[in-house]
């Protein structure tokens, strides 16, 4: 619908420069931040306290960075977040690999294995997306602690399980809607079982949907704070929760650029999927917030 | 059984699935049900079951650990009776509606411009979006940094020459909690344009081209002819931010801590500190109760509506 505006009278020029201004400064107030926590962290302490947000970096050093990975302190520890950093990885990589593998098979079985009461499950399993995590915390906390995995990675990995599948679900059901049953039921009349088929017929058309998940799943569980907060000890923490910490802690002159260099580091592995895979970040976002 | 089909056909099916058939009837129709009965059994327990054990617990007198002396709906009187939960309450009307209506009106209008043939419409977009892939606790980083009166954007401004420059909100017991709407909107309203442009992509030319005929200037095309079209995006964006805003847990802890005081105490952040560092389990576990009862009262009549426009086509 934009072919429509295409006059170029003088009056129409100025309305074309008045909409690219507005665009470009709309794209500062998003990006600039981020160039401000980009240039602070690599500032050295002196810099910060003469300059102000937007002075361009004089001696830039990565020392702020190689102390935020390595000897900052979070809480009572004083080694940096890079630890907490490989624990997001080792409880984020599982979580996501057993989420998107359930919520295939889940999403197969309620499309081209429909029987009585399959809408209901759906329904059933869908609400899960909805509920403030609040209102499990403390049932979670005393579960895991009977299944002997409280504080632990294992246990982490558990709640973005179980959480995590009623959306994963959600991504493959709607998919799968999507692929015609032809193919499917010829399969089930030459005897095809129902591994077979999706094996054969599902998993090879799945790989949009199966980036989607992935991706969804990848930054949610990374970027969770309220799970990792509530059911982590200090070895087990994931990298928000020591981000956190890091920035809260008072013991002698607040290091800025330290600060920021963290809040960078923890934010690189979900900007390099949304940079990579932009795409399927938005379609997982309004998929997975807005169909029912 | 349907042994009626020839034997012989194993070995040239179309899709070369081949081989064996399977006895049909025992396993083969079972197995979907087998392999949906986990999740369903997950569902049942963590999430059904869960709500309803912090039920339970929301009408005992649980402190440190859980204990099951029940106190009728003496916690939810508690709770109403608290100074902190009205703060927490309030801040989330606050937050939640200026959240949602600056977000809807960021994104409908960078939507609405970027559907103008932008070149660099991409790069553009990329930039609106990024900050959703963010962690909400990186974003009160920044802006606790931003924000900072010492440091940020109030010494910049003042070390321009406006020394008279105030933005200290973040300090300020009456102001802070809009520090959180402006955290929050920089964070999500990039998404909502995204749900509108791809609204915006799906409008019939047609329409616009007829309304554009009959002599309409292109504000009023928009505002008389899409944004009616656009109805059910701005419904799905507003039940989406709403959402976030009443989880809002991970943005308070880095930005605010709450602070100054509890000034900027949600529900979220309120229950949390409840029930885990102030031993006030059957305390916290009524405002959970409570914060569910908000998302249900948003969700309710939206599945409802989603549903009757289904079966009306």
């Amino acid at each position: 619908m934009a072919n429509v505006i295409r006059r170029q009278t003088p009056a129409a020029r100025l309305g074309r420069g008045l909409l690219y201004g507005v665009l470009i400064l709309a794209a500062l107030f998003y990006i600039l931040p981020l160039v401000v926590m980009l240039m602070t962290s690599v500032k050295p302490l002196s810099e910060i306290s003469a300059g102000t947000l937007l002075s361009l970096p004089q001696n830039p050093t990565l020392e702020p960075w190689a102390k935020a990975w390595g000897e900052a302190c979070t809480g009572m520890r004083c080694d940096g977040i890079g630890g907490y950093f490989w624990n997001s990885f080792a409880i984020v990589i599982p979580a996501v690999l057993i989420s998107t593998t359930i919520g295939a098979l889940n999403g197969y079985a309620l499309t081209k294995w429909r029987f009585k009461g399959s809408e209901l499950v759906f329904a059933l399993m869908l609400f899960g997306c909805f509920i403030p995590f609040q209102v499990v915390l403390l049932p979670m906390a005393q579960t895991l602690g009977w299944l002997g995995i409280s504080s632990s990675r294992a246990g982490l990995i558990l709640v973005h399980v179980v959480f995590g599948i009623a959306f994963t679900t959600l991504f493959f059901r709607n998919f799968y809607v999507g692929i015609p049953n032809e193919l499917v039921s010829a399969a089930k009349l030459d005897g095809a079982g129902f591994f077979r088929i999706f094996w054969r017929i599902l998993l090879p058309v799945s790989a949009p949907i199966i980036v989607v998940s992935v991706i969804w799943q990848f930054t949610q569980i990374w970027n969770d704070f309220l799970f990792g907060v509530a059911f982590s000890a200090h070895n087990t923490q994931p990298v928000t929760v020591a981000l956190n910490n890091l920035v809260n802690t008072s013991t002698g002159v607040r290091e800025y650029n330290v600060d920021m260099a963290a809040a960078m580091i923890a934010a690189l592995p979900t900007l390099v999927v949304y940079v990579l895979a932009g795409k399927y970040f938005v379609r997982g976002l309004t998929a997975g917030s807005v169909k029912g | 059984m349907r042994d009626t089909l020839p034997m012989k056909n194993t070995s040239a099916t179309p899709l070369g699935l081949g081989a064996k058939r399977v006895p049909s009837g025992s396993l083969q129709a079972w197995l979907p049900r087998l392999v949906l009965a986990p999740s369903v059994a997950i569902s049942l327990f963590f999430v059904y079951g869960f709500m309803l054990w912090t039920f339970v617990l929301s009408l005992t007198s649980s402190r440190m650990l859980p204990s099951y002396d029940f106190v009728g709906f003496g916690q939810y009187a508690r709770l109403m009776a608290n100074e902190r939960w009205w703060v927490a309450s309030t801040n989330l009307m606050i937050f939640g509606v200026l959240f949602v209506l600056i977000c809807l009106v960021i994104g409908a209008f960078l939507a609405i411009l970027l559907d103008q043939k932008i070149r660099q419409e991409g790069a553009l977009r990329t930039i609106y979006l990024y900050p959703m892939a963010l962690s909400f606790i990186v974003t009160g980083v920044v802006w606790k940094w931003l924000l900072n009166p010492q440091l940020g954007i109030q010494a910049m401004v003042q070390s321009w020459g406006f020394e008279s420059f105030r933005f200290d909100w973040i300090v300020d017991p009456d102001m802070a909690i809009y520090t959180l709407v402006i955290a929050a909107v920089w964070q999500a309203s990039g998404f909502v344009m995204a749900l509108f442009l791809a609204g915006l992509r799906g409008i019939d030319d047609s329409i616009v081209k007829a309304a554009q005929l009959d002599g309409a200037s292109l504000p009023r095309i928009y505002w008389r002819v899409v944004m009616p079209c656009l109805r059910p995006v701005v419904f799905s964006a507003v039940m989406i931010l709403a959402h976030i805003a009443i989880k809002s847990f991970d943005l308070v802890v880095a930005l605010t801590g709450g602070g100054p005081g509890y000034a900027t105490d949600l529900p979220a952040t309120f229950m949390y500190a409840h029930a885990f560092t102030r031993a006030q389990i059957g305390l916290g576990s009524a405002s959970a109760m409570l914060m569910l009862g908000g998302v249900l009262a948003i969700l309710i009549p939206y599945l409802y509506s989603e549903l009757r426009s289904r079966k009306h086509g």
